[in-house]
């Protein structure tokens, strides 16, 4: 997949790395190939190196080592003004001293364009965003929504084919972050430009992304569309980054046909799909999603079955999670449907619970 | 209670809002007190050691009690008289006359109504110092004897400026620091072009105030500029090195600078040595205009850093690298985003030297020669060596309208810039 990528990639980075003391490697060893058009997210903890990344590509860090590729050309030694990308930035960077109208004219007038040329996009770019009456304020007077879709636009005026995000939702509030996500996933769609986006927001990933790269201690751990990450992580880091997971240690017992077997530290078997594992009888981490384990299964809907001791029950109207102890392992979470069943879920008390070895992942140990 | 008037669909009946409005008040009127007892201290301070000086500077400006202090009956005679028609003062002024010198000879209080006159009019001194010696053995009608004494006694300009400043208060210390004089005909013109002192030393003062904000700017822009783009650890030691000149005496500082740029100084002994300066023609950077320059840019440039230094701090590296990415060359970049950012500090820290520099006093003592004084120079000598305080305290008042015309500009040009920067 990777090779087929490389012939069409708008951008590439090839065996970039990054340190910034000459001792530690900010970024090990980055290969992304993103197609023109794609919406690529770079997710990660913070010191992942996610947006060390963005910013060689923007060009105001420059890798020690490798080749990043705009559009086939090398652009280690292009200046930042001179790559044509372009940016929104974690805390908008909207110029103070100038109005709305003004900040959407900078780069058109830096580019010497005609003044009616520049008035018409600047228009086109509020309408775009909404804020079509907005042009004389300053960004001091609008609120954190308008200001972020000003630097949106700001990033999209000049028409580049490239627009690097540097965490441009983290500083607003949750209602309005959703509602940003889904703005910036349209005008996405509508225009289709290529998006690299940094975050350390994984719903904001799984919302927005075409692909999402996931950073951790500098290496891209998975680069897949949110589904497969989602569905099919590789190693315990992105079973544990992305959504909510049960991890379960034991050692390695057998493996056959993608199939193995796990002993728990309690004594227990488990089979799982073997994704990443080591040698028999080394550690592995079994990860497991809450809404796959079934409480009570009927008889044969799930190869693993357990008994849990229910520990704390919290009702969030459309589902009960629930935390139980299995298997010796007392952080164990899993969520019921609010229906009519399982009434008598009390803390204390225990049920049959069991899990098909389909959504059993054996992973790497962390 | 609370709750009733707020649950009332928000409005409040006239009654209610009257009683919050009083209940507001009272709760503010503690809090008030409490400031003011927080700040009565400095307050009471800064009246005793700041206003009431430059309170008793503004009026000595313009108090003129000397004549009609230490000459009551000559200034009460020459009351009716005007000299318009080129007469001379009646008998009965002369006798008043007579009586004034020989009291204020006894009493050593003559001397100093004659030093006021002599400021109008010289030879004034020698006129009453001289006929009052001579006073107490004159016998009625006094008139003709004391023309014989001193014909300036019959002058009739001299009258006129007796009667002139024996009012309680006077101009004329104003129109002295606007190089301007009184004629005998009571017109105000100004001095012959040789004469003129104060105006030429006060726009000499401006200028070189000027000069030295602008080169204050010059070298302090980058500097604070690499301070603020610094990581804190390295800002901080290297602020140390702008602060040290504050942890050393200026007199220190000033004589360090003599000793660097005088003819047979330092600088000179290198140019020399170079070969780039003979022998003969050592440059001469130092008692005239370039040393102060020098000397105060040296002395003024913190006073500059610290403003821009606070000022660019707070300007996030993010505007200039969303100007380049936008696709803005650095150097637009710096022109069109950073430098308007930083205007706060530039206007800040100007102003701060400039209003400095404008009342320096001992540099340009020590390093400014004759063609490096500044005004304050002749403040302090008028108040030190002439002992006209009059005059000290009319250039004063001349050089604080200045200051606060120029801050009154100032907070009109970028009062409001500031808080539009503000984010």
């Amino acid at each position: 997949m990777e090779n087929s990528a490389s012939s069409e990639a708008f951008v590439r980075f090839d065996g970039v790395q990054k340190s910034y003391d000459g001792k530690v490697l900010v970024v090990k060893d980055l290969n992304i190939d993103v197609p023109r058009g794609e919406f690529l997210t770079m997710l990660g903890p913070s010191g992942s190196g996610k947006t060390t990344s963005l910013m060689m590509l923007a060009g105001f860090e420059t890798a020690t080592h490798g080749d990043i590729y705009l559009d086939g050309r090398s652009i280690n030694n292009v200046a930042p003004h001179k790559r044509g990308i372009g940016m929104v930035f974690q805390n908008y960077a909207l110029f103070p001293h100038m109005t709305v109208a003004e900040n959407l004219a900078f780069p058109l007038k830096v580019r010497n364009m005609g003044k009616s040329e520049t008035e018409e996009r600047v228009n086109k770019a509020l309408d775009m965003v909404e804020l079509g009456s907005f042009g004389d304020r300053r960004p001091a007077q609008l609120s954190g929504g308008q200001q972020q879709r000003v630097a949106v636009a700001r990033a999209l005026v000049f028409e580049p084919d490239l627009i690097l995000m540097d965490e441009p939702l983290g500083a607003l509030d949750k209602n309005l972050r959703e509602q940003m996500q889904y703005e910036i996933k349209h005008i996405h769609e509508r225009l289709g430009v290529t998006v690299v986006y940094v975050t350390h927001d994984q719903s904001e990933a799984l919302t927005m992304s075409n692909r999402i790269a996931v950073f951790n201690d500098g290496i891209i751990q998975q680069l897949a569309p949110p589904t497969e990450l989602y569905e099919k992580p590789t190693n315990s880091f992105v079973a544990q980054f992305i959504g909510e997971n049960n991890k379960l240690s034991g050692i390695l017992q057998s493996t056959q046909d993608g199939i193995c077997t796990v002993r728990l530290p309690s004594g227990e078997l488990v089979t799982a799909l073997d994704i990443n594992t080591d040698d028999i009888g080394k550690e592995s981490t079994l990860s497991l999603r809450p809404e796959r384990v079934f409480l009570d299964p009927v008889e044969g809907q799930c190869d693993n079955v357990f008994t849990g001791k229910v520990e704390e029950v919290i009702y969030l109207g459309d589902h009960k999670r629930v935390r139980m102890n299995v298997c010796g392992h007392d952080e164990f979470i899993v969520k019921v449907p609010n229906s009519t069943d399982h009434k008598g879920l009390q803390v204390g008390g225990t049920a049959p619970i069991g899990w098909s070895s389909k959504d059993c992942r054996a992973l790497d140990t962390i | 209670m609370m709750a009733n008037t707020v649950e009332a669909e928000g409005q409040l009946t006239p009654d209610e809002q009257k009683r919050l409005t009083s209940d507001m008040h009272r709760s503010l009127r503690r809090k008030k007190f409490r400031a003011l007892f927080l700040v009565a201290p400095l307050l009471i301070f800064i009246m005793v050691t700041f206003v009431s000086p430059i309170a008793t500077m503004l009026f000595r400006s313009i108090d003129n009690p000397q004549v009609s202090e230490y000459m009551p009956n000559t200034t009460a005679a020459l009351a009716d008289w005007d000299g318009d028609n080129n007469e001379l003062p009646d008998e009965a002024t002369y006798a008043a006359l007579v009586e004034d010198l020989v009291v204020g000879r006894k009493n050593h209080t003559i001397g100093k109504a004659a030093t006021r006159l002599n400021y109008e009019k010289s030879q004034m001194r020698s006129l009453l110092t001289g006929t009052a010696r001579k006073a107490g053995r004159l016998k009625p009608p006094y008139k003709d004897q004391l023309i014989k004494i001193n014909k300036g006694w019959g002058d009739i300009d001299n009258w006129r400026v007796i009667k002139r400043e024996s009012k309680p208060y006077t101009a004329s210390y104003y129109i002295a620091a606007f190089d301007m004089e009184t004629t005998p005909e009571g017109e105000i013109k100004m001095l012959p072009e040789n004469q003129r002192v104060y105006l030429k030393m006060l726009w000499r003062t401006v200028w070189m105030s000027v000069v030295i904000t602008l080169l204050t700017l010059l070298l302090g822009y980058p500097v604070s500029y690499l301070l603020a783009s610094l990581p804190m650890r390295v800002a901080n030691t290297l602020m140390i090195l702008v602060l040290l000149p504050f942890w050393t005496s200026l007199l220190v500082r000033t004589s360090s600078w003599i000793a660097l740029l005088q003819g047979q100084g330092v600088i000179n002994d290198i140019l020399v040595w170079f070969g780039l300066v003979n022998d003969e023609s050592r440059l001469s950077m130092i008692y005239n205009a370039t040393g102060t320059v020098i000397a105060m840019t040296h002395i003024l440039l913190p006073f500059m850093i610290l403003p821009l230094y606070s000022v660019m701090k707070t300007i996030p590296p993010s505007y200039m690298r969303a100007a380049r990415s936008l696709g803005a060359t650095p150097f637009t970049a710096f022109v069109k985003v950073y430098l308007p950012q930083s205007v706060p500090g530039i206007s800040a820290g100007a102003i701060l030297v400039f209003i400095l520099a404008i009342g320096y006093y001992i540099t340009p003592a020590l390093v400014g020669g004759q063609t490096g004084q500044f005004i304050g120079n002749m403040i302090a000598y008028h108040m030190q060596s002439s002992l006209n305080w009059g005059l000290a305290a009319a250039l004063g008042v001349v050089l604080l309208a200045l200051v606060l015309g120029i801050y009154a500009l100032y907070s009109r040009l970028f009062g409001g810039n500031n808080q539009m920067t503000l984010r």
